[in-house]
């Protein structure tokens, strides 16, 4: 497995030590941590998951509407992210590896390290009421 | 490719009796190929006397700077190249993410720090921000990334037909790494470092300082040689001693890292001055 950039290494660092839920992916999509405090609302710890490609995490996850409808990738805020280099946030419902439903709140960032590179995205999010 | 140490220190010159052994000159290597290609990697105080040594007929330098830290760039006010006229010095090094490398090196060489301006130099000066694609200066080829040291720092990786030489002077892999030293995609300079010939590598501290200084940028002895395990060198140089470490005192650090080190890896002593060959 090919070594991490700097900042995503350090980004995962800090975020084993903070208390919000946050989710990690690489320019793809893919996903490359989450942390503990995201692992109760996953569903799952991460040590048990590893890394996954977007196709897997969101047909894992499973995120839906209110009505249980598919939110579209396209609609979801790390792919906006992904696409648009802009902040995103949205809320919608997913499907824990535990086979819980939970209503979240998530907000993403893009991951830009030094001379522009682009190294993905963050997302923080929590579990709110619908 | 020669190698020769210029200069070991890390964060302050140490001139003085109880150094004299390893050192007191801060970073500076110097590299030569075959070709007569010329590297020099970071511009500490070293670099003073490696300038002295270089043939007056030298038509081409490559500085590498790993960063600006002041203890990498001091001496390139006190390098002959840059005072000659038609002599091509190549700058490689790390811009911010609002000022470029040239932007940033004017602050240091420029009044009140220094009474002479990078503008106003002779020499034929070119910049190269790093890190960058894999690039070739002579029959050399670089490679650079982006390392775990505060502020923009990158390390070296450089190789010819004959091997590779890593050089990552100011670095604290255990930072940031999930479950030091055992794996390798989280951590920090592993693919600058992996298989290498040489490794120069950051050993600062001794396991009791680290723990009060974690976070600096630096590795103590223990990590510098578990760094070097993880991968997979075959010689490692310790580099950047504290200011504050005696020849005594580094003597000791050195015998007992040579012992954890081996049989994997060969440890030897980043003494000012010694030479080495891949």
């Amino acid at each position: 497995m090919a070594q991490k950039e700097i900042e995503i290494i350090l980004t995962r660092q800090l975020a084993s030590y903070l208390a919000m839920p946050i989710f990690i992916v690489d320019p793809q999509g893919s996903l490359v941590f989450y942390n503990e405090p995201a692992e109760a609302i996953l569903g799952k710890r991460f040590e048990e998951t590893g890394e996954m490609s977007q196709d897997e995490w969101v047909r894992l996850f499973a995120p839906s509407d209110g009505k249980g409808n598919a939110v579209a990738l396209d609609r979801l805020p790390l792919a906006q992210v992904l696409a648009n280099s802009r902040p995103a946030n949205s809320n919608f419902w997913i499907r824990g590896m535990d086979s819980i439903a939970r209503h979240i709140e998530l907000f993403a960032f893009p991951l830009v390290g030094q001379t522009n590179r682009n190294l993905g995205a963050v997302a923080i999010f929590w579990e709110t009421p619908a | 490719m020669k190698v020769k140490l210029w200069g070991t220190r890390g964060s302050l010159a140490a001139p003085g009796a109880e150094t004299m052994r390893y050192g007191g000159n801060t970073a500076c290597v110097q590299v030569r190929g075959d070709d007569g290609t010329i590297l020099v990697l970071d511009a500490g105080t070293g670099i003073r006397r490696l300038g002295e040594n270089l043939p007056r007929d030298t038509k081409r330098v490559d500085i590498l700077l790993t960063h600006l830290h002041l203890d990498h760039i001091q001496g390139l006010g006190f390098f002959w190249p840059l005072e000659t006229p038609n002599l091509e010095v190549h700058i490689w090094g790390p811009s911010s993410t609002t000022q470029d490398l040239r932007t940033r090196l004017t602050r240091y060489l420029s009044p009140p720090l220094f009474p002479v301006r990078l503008r106003d130099l002779p020499c034929k000066l070119f910049f190269h921000e790093t890190p960058c694609d894999e690039c070739c200066i002579g029959e050399f080829t670089v490679q650079s990334a982006m390392v775990a040291h505060p502020g923009p720092t990158v390390g070296y990786r450089i190789h010819n037909f004959a091997g590779v030489l890593a050089y990552i002077p100011d670095h604290e892999p255990a930072l940031g790494a999930q479950k030091f030293p055992t794996q390798p995609a989280w951590t920090s300079g592993f693919a600058l470092a992996a298989d290498a010939d040489l490794l120069i590598h950051d050993a600062q501290y001794t396991r009791a300082e680290y723990l009060e200084r974690i976070g600096w940028g630096h590795s103590s002895y223990e990590q510098f040689v578990q760094f070097a395990r993880l991968a997979r060198v075959k010689t490692l140089v310790s580099f950047h001693h504290d200011p504050g470490h005696t020849d005594e005192m580094l003597d000791r650090l050195t015998e007992q890292a040579a012992r954890s080190a081996a049989p994997a890896v060969k440890m030897v002593a980043g003494l000012e001055g010694a030479e080495f060959e891949i």
